[in-house]
């Protein structure tokens, strides 16, 4: 039987899967995507939390989590595109511009 | 049983493919391993019973923020691989594992805890669209237009940070999508 604990070990090896990546990329883009990752793998826990609880909160989370991931990506791309008119890269080290 | 088949089958397939997300060097393939690990998860909000949100996680996250994703990627150069110069890559992978360590620990912790109650329990009788609606537009009424109002922003920031300059072209960097208007003199 699955219980909760299955899918909590889940979550949490999906989030650090994210959080690797968020650690590791440099492409900006990429970036994104790991943190992505990392907000589906708290939807996922957050899901299993309500339905072994029997309890609604965690799905509400879960939608604002989906709302909140859904207008960083219109922000996020939006400011990538000014980012990539303006250097023509999307490569984080370039943006350490006001390194003395 | 079947629920024990299908959870093992998607979490395997789940991290397989954040694990290609992460660790591609192909922006076009971490991108639709992306979109396929959400396809997948969506798969664990339908066992978990949790149906309306299944739904949302496929218009939203697969129609919606990959489409966005796909869209920018027009802009970018998707063909070419990315070069990125990773230092210490063994202490990530070490840092990164340590804190799934944690996180499995924190997540643990209230399991063996007995005070856990449901504060918000789903009425009997009803399906999960209609319990997610009644407590949706009832306790969580405030955040929901909070959250309306924060999607509004993100929109007008969206328009106005990408719509400048579209005439411009990013990949040949030159102006050449010129926009054709014709005056009153050459109508006539």
């Amino acid at each position: 039987m699955i219980g909760l604990s299955h899918y909590l070990i889940l979550s949490g090896l999906l989030f650090a899967i994210g959080l690797v990546g968020i650690l590791r990329r440099k492409n900006l883009l990429m970036l994104f995507f790991a943190t992505e990752v990392m907000l589906n793998a708290a939807n996922v826990a957050f899901a299993a939390t309500s339905h072994y609880y029997g309890d609604l909160t965690g799905q509400m989370f879960a939608f604002f989590i989906i709302a909140i991931a859904a207008s960083e990506v219109a922000i996020g791309l939006g400011l990538l595109i000014v980012l990539y008119k303006k250097t023509g890269t999307l490569d984080l080290d370039n943006l350490a511009t006001m390194k003395g | 049983m079947y629920e024990q088949i299908a959870f093992y089958l998607f979490s395997v397939l789940t991290i397989g493919l954040f694990l290609v997300t992460v660790l591609s060097k192909n922006l076009l393939y971490a991108m639709t391993s992306l979109a396929a690990g959400m396809v997948l998860v969506s798969g664990f909000f339908f066992l978990l019973g949790a149906d309306f949100l299944g739904v949302v996680q496929l218009i939203v996250y697969v129609g919606a923020v990959m489409a966005l994703y796909a869209f920018a990627m027009m802009f970018f150069d998707a063909t070419k691989d990315t070069k990125e110069n990773n230092t210490n890559g063994s202490w990530i992978f070490l840092l990164g594992g340590l804190t799934a360590l944690l996180l499995v620990m924190m997540f643990a912790a209230p399991i063996f805890s007995e005070s856990v109650v449901a504060s918000y329990p789903s009425v009997e009788g009803a399906t999960n669209p209609q319990n997610v609606g009644m407590v949706l537009f009832t306790k969580y009424l405030i955040p929901f237009e909070v959250a309306a109002v924060m999607l509004l922003v993100a929109m007008i920031a969206g328009i106005i940070l990408a719509g400048k300059k579209m005439d411009h072209s990013l990949t040949t960097n030159e102006d050449n999508i010129e926009v054709k208007t014709l005056s009153k003199e050459e109508e006539l």
